[in-house]
């Protein structure tokens, strides 16, 4: 599917059409959870789009339904009305083509770094010889930073490093859509600074479409193309969304020295104080 | 540091177990004189010890007599060979009485058999009472009628069914034998069972994510992440399941005549000579140190198996 969207370049006058492909199309989304006091509606005839090769960041209030969104377009949890269709088909299961990055790093604790890593591409390129898919599992380690670290067992990583592991892990599967659902939540800010260039420098490598969870108004715009605003539950629906217009390769210093950064800011911060 | 700083941890570690053990045997030795029984004056620890060294002589010289027999034997064999080349030499096996450390190594054979019987049926129900709430509903009345039942009560139906069943009594694997390591792993298979269905039940709901994602096939599932994310509760389902079968096993083979620990107590206790009740105790102290090491066992392996380690 082919759509024309205008996009307005952050250089004035100098507006440009462009061919974009969509990636995920997500058509009136509900989901109802069944309760003791009756039925619960976190979501009701959600409607959202996503781009090829567009990273796009969702912020919301604290249950409001984000990772709930993120975890039916990974096919984890069932559709209770709508669909969501990936690359025009329906999503009906889990799949290798939507690689999720968990806020805790879920890495299997008995395994090398390498191992976990190992463990997906074994199973998305079954018919790679053995060195080929050593190959693409150490490349991605080595692009997160851990090329040294193959071997060390992940239980004996430190969360940071264990969540370098994860990305590594996604990226590796080669998704169709990069799902990430607060993958910084429990780092600490330095740590989370690091990871976010991490994640940001695989990313401009691989141009997967991306959906990130986050609740870091800074976060959203330093990374994304794109801030979805998610209203407040029950059933939330998309309640804003902002376009992100700062060129990439983006610098943190230099984003930081923008003045549309600040209204960007501005923006989010006013969307979530209301 | 001086070396009185560096000693006093280490005292401070033993002195006071040192001591516990002193005080128990000075209570032992005291109480056992006030005590007269039939079998004459309850031993103290004195007899005890002395007893494990004539147990332990008479297995030595057990094993020398074995020897000097299979001697003996070979020499015949070649005086009637010189005679007759043609003959054909029967060859005979020793049979002397069964020695205190053969009987602890028949013990440790029923023990190990018992729990690999019981591992080999609680593993798998386990699993699968882990993955099926259905499963784990359906068998879960029956684990916990079964489990409190003691090995006594089991025995006499064990004992009949297998008198039925295994009507070829070989010498490699005696019935008495059999009984025995069914009894035991009848008694000792439940912890294993419940904590594997509980640890297969509560793997980190992540985990079974990333398995979904990555669309592993059911075997791959279970081998790459079920069981590895559950070896430390199985483990230790398999200690106590060890501990339990080694506390059954006496009883068992009190009972069905199995020639180890438990028939040895049995023996010396319907004999009843003087130094019976000392041989009991020896056996007592055999029990409880094996019982403890087959522990110390398991925790190295729990160890080796257990990946949630602090973070370096
Ligand atoms: N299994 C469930 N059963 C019932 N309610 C649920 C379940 N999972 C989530 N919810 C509810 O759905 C809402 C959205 O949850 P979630 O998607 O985790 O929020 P967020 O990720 O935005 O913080 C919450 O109010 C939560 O209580
Ligand atoms: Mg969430």
């Amino acid at each position: 599917m082919i759509i024309e969207k205008p996009i307005v370049s952050e250089i004035p006058g100098t507006a440009k059409t462009e061919q974009r492909a969509m990636a995920l199309d997500v058509r009136k989304l509900t989901k109802i959870y069944p309760t003791p006091n009756g039925e619960y509606v976190v979501l009701r005839d959600l409607d959202l789009q996503v781009w090829k090769e567009e990273f796009v960041s969702i912020i919301g209030h604290s249950g409001c339904g984000k990772s709930t969104l993120l975890m039916m377009i990974a096919g984890l949890t069932s559709i209770s009305g709508g669909e969501i269709l990936l690359e025009d088909r329906r999503i009906e299961e889990p799949g290798p083509d939507r690689g999720i990055v968990f806020q805790s790093p879920s890495l299997f604790p008995w395994m090398t770094a390498l191992e976990n890593v190992m463990l997906g591409v074994n199973q998305v390129f079954p018919h790679a010889t053995k060195a080929q898919r050593f190959e693409i599992a150490a490349y991605y380690l080595d692009k997160v930073g851990l090329g040294d670290a193959l071997d060390r067992k992940a239980s004996a990583l430190s969360q940071g490093m264990q969540q370098r592991v994860g990305i590594a892990r996604a990226f590796a599967l080669k998704p169709k859509v990069l799902l990430l659902d607060e993958p910084f939540g429990m780092l600490d800010s330095l740590t989370r600074t690091e990871l976010q260039d991490v994640l940001l420098e695989v990313w401009s490598k691989e141009k997967t479409t991306a959906i990130m969870i986050t609740h870091d108004v800074d976060e959203s715009i330093f990374l994304s193309d794109r801030v979805i605003m998610m209203t407040s539950g029950p059933a939330a629906i998309i309640g804003d969304e902002l376009d992100i217009r700062i060129e990439r390769p983006r610098l943190r210093k230099d984003v930081l020295e923008r003045s549309s950064y600040y209204e960007y800011r501005r923006h989010l911060i006013n969307f979530l104080e209301h | 540091m001086t070396p009185m700083k560096s000693i006093s941890p280490v005292l401070k570690k033993y002195t006071p177990p040192a001591l516990a053990i002193a005080l128990f045997l000075m209570a032992w030795s005291f109480g056992a004189k006030q005590i007269e029984t039939s079998l004459g004056q309850v031993p103290g620890p004195a007899m005890v010890l002395d007893q494990a060294r004539i147990l332990w002589q008479e297995h030595v010289a057990e094993r020398q007599k074995a020897r000097e027999f299979y001697e003996r034997q070979k020499d015949r064999r070649a005086a009637m060979l010189e005679v007759n080349p043609s003959a054909t030499v029967a060859a005979v096996s020793y049979t002397g009485k069964p020695t205190y450390v053969d009987q602890i190594l028949t013990s440790l054979k029923t023990v190990f058999m018992g729990f690999v019987i019981a591992s080999l049926v609680a593993l798998p129900i386990g699993i699968i009472c882990g993955l099926s709430k259905t499963v784990m509903r359906a068998l879960n009345p029956l684990i916990q009628v079964f489990k409190p039942v003691s090995p006594l009560a089991w025995l006499p139906i064990v004992t009949m069914v297998v008198s039925a069943v295994y009507v070829t009594n070989s010498a490699w694997l005696p019935k008495s034998f059999l009984i025995s390591a069914i009894t035991v792993s009848l008694c000792s298979l439940w912890a294993t069972l419940i904590n594997t269905a509980m640890g297969v039940a509560s793997v980190n709901p992540d985990y079974i994510n990333v398995a979904r994602v990555l669309q592993l096939s059911p075997l791959k599932k279970t081998f790459k992440v079920l069981l590895p994310a559950t070896l430390p509760l199985i483990f230790t389902g398999l200690r106590i399941s060890l501990g339990v079968g080694w506390m059954v096993l006496i009883a068992s083979e009190m009972l069905a005549q199995n020639p180890g620990l438990g028939k040895f107590i049995w023996d010396e206790f319907q004999n009843g000579s003087s130094q019976s009740l000392a041989k009991i105790m020896v056996a007592v102290f055999t029990i409880g140190l094996i019982g403890f090491v087959l522990d110390r066992i398991m925790v190295e392996l729990q160890k080796r198996v257990s990946f949630e380690r602090v973070h370096a």
